[in-house]
């Protein structure tokens, strides 16, 4: 999707972000004390080691970044956002919502302010283990 | 009929087939075969794109054709069994009869979340995570983590009292009762209890849970009270809208059910209470 109608399609629902984000209406928001970043920002890269693992962000190519297929009723890109994320060099799905937050594979019923929050969440989930492709056999 | 019933009512009898039913589906390859589905969709739908079993009007009905067809291959197996629904208004904690070693297991243990006892324990060997994302293979749950609390009746009944069904954008960032019950706007029901729960159910590949469908069956059951009070409301949007499904397109995986097909679940089976 053109950036442009992205960005055009997210400002729209800037209200209703703000409105989600004042309301607070999960405990995980108050817990993660997150705050809804402005939809249109892009997300800052970041590179670090949190609780002894790599996590890294990045803007990625808009399609195919996935590679593999192995989530079978792919649209290949798009849904990352762009944006790439990794532990240990392993990929972690991640989608951007409408409203700006993000989630990841791990993480999938829960929403994060930024890709990094997201990296974290995703760690503190996994308790040292190791992410892997979709295993389906 | 297959009448779906709350799951606190069930009898011992009737647990007892419920997860010989499901330990079956798993041992000849079925089961993860819906979790193979259920993550493609989720990883697949998105805000912006096309999106049909989350985040999108037709949410509710996916799930409704979904947990038809699961229920189906529980059936095949043993004719007696029906989904039960998990009411997790009333049934609110740990401590629930839900979580008891002869039905679901408990908790995960503190050190890795590791489910410990009932028939879905991994030292219990019939219940490999074979469908996920790390390299973990046993189930895991973290009920009520860091004091989450599941949604109260009061909650509930706020958003059976929206009227309108959905609303543009068709997405999680939508008014309307569906996405309120989805849970990516306003008290949040359905996504709340995912988190609830934990584990693999708070992710993409949520069905290795087996409470992932009687959590899905409750939802589909207040979607049916929903109906019931509001009777000149229906399924949005009707017609014309891109990424969508609209009343009368089909959905994938199926290709041959529509949501308008799905509106009636008395076609296909009955609540134990008035829905």
């Amino acid at each position: 999707m053109p950036e442009l109608t992205r960005r055009r399609a997210l400002g729209a629902v800037a209200g209703a972000a703000a409105a989600v984000a004042v309301a607070g209406t999960t405990a995980a928001a108050a817990r993660t004390g997150r705050t809804v970043s402005a939809p249109s920002a892009e997300p800052a890269s970041f590179d670090e080691v949190f609780q002894g693992r790599r996590i890294q962000g990045a803007p990625s190519e808009a399609s195919g970044h996935h590679g593999g297929g192995h989530h079978g009723g792919g649209h290949g890109g798009g849904h990352g956002g762009g944006f790439a994320v990794h532990i240990d060099g392993k990929e972690l799905h991640v989608m951007r919502n409408a409203d700006g937050t993000w989630i990841s594979v791990v993480n999938h019923y829960e929403t994060f302010a930024t890709p990094r929050a997201v990296a974290r969440a995703a760690v503190a989930e996994l308790q040292g283990a190791a992410l892997v492709p979709l295993v389906t056999t | 009929m297959t009448v779906r019933k709350n799951q606190a009512q069930l009898t011992a009898t009737e647990k007892r087939r419920f997860v010989d039913a499901l330990l079956e589906l798993k041992r000849n390859g079925q089961y993860d075969t819906f979790v193979t589905t259920h993550n493609a969709f989720i990883m697949g739908d998105t805000d912006n794109g096309e999106r049909v079993g989350h985040r999108s009007p037709s949410f509710l009905p996916w799930h409704r054709r979904f947990l038809i067809q699961f229920e189906q291959q529980l059936q095949a197996v043993d004719p007696s069994v029906a989904l039960p629904y998990w009411d997790w208004t009333a049934d609110r904690t740990a401590a629930s009869s839900l979580w008891a070693a002869d039905f679901l297991g408990g908790t995960g243990r503190s050190r890795d979340g590791r489910v410990t006892d009932g028939p879905f324990a991994f030292a219990a060997g019939k219940w490999p995570v074979s469908i996920r994302v790390d390299g973990r293979d046993y189930l895991r749950r973290d009920l009520g983590a860091g004091g989450r609390q599941l949604p109260t009746r009061a909650e509930v009944d706020s958003v059976l009292a929206m009227a309108t069904y959905d609303a543009p954008p068709w997405n999680s960032a939508s008014d309307g009762f569906r996405n309120h019950l989805e849970g990516w706007r306003g008290v949040n029901l359905h996504n709340r209890v995912h988190v609830w729960v934990g584990g693999q159910m708070a992710t993409g590949v949520s069905p290795n849970d087996p409470v992932f469908w009687m959590h899905h069956a409750f939802i589909d059951k207040l979607w049916a009270e929903w109906q019931t009070r509001h009777p000149d409301s229906t399924y949005l949007p009707a017609a014309g809208t891109r990424n969508v499904v609209d009343l009368r397109e089909t959905m994938r995986p199926w290709n041959d059910v529509t949501p308008a097909d799905m509106l009636d679940h008395t076609r296909h089976y009955t609540f134990d209470t008035a829905a």
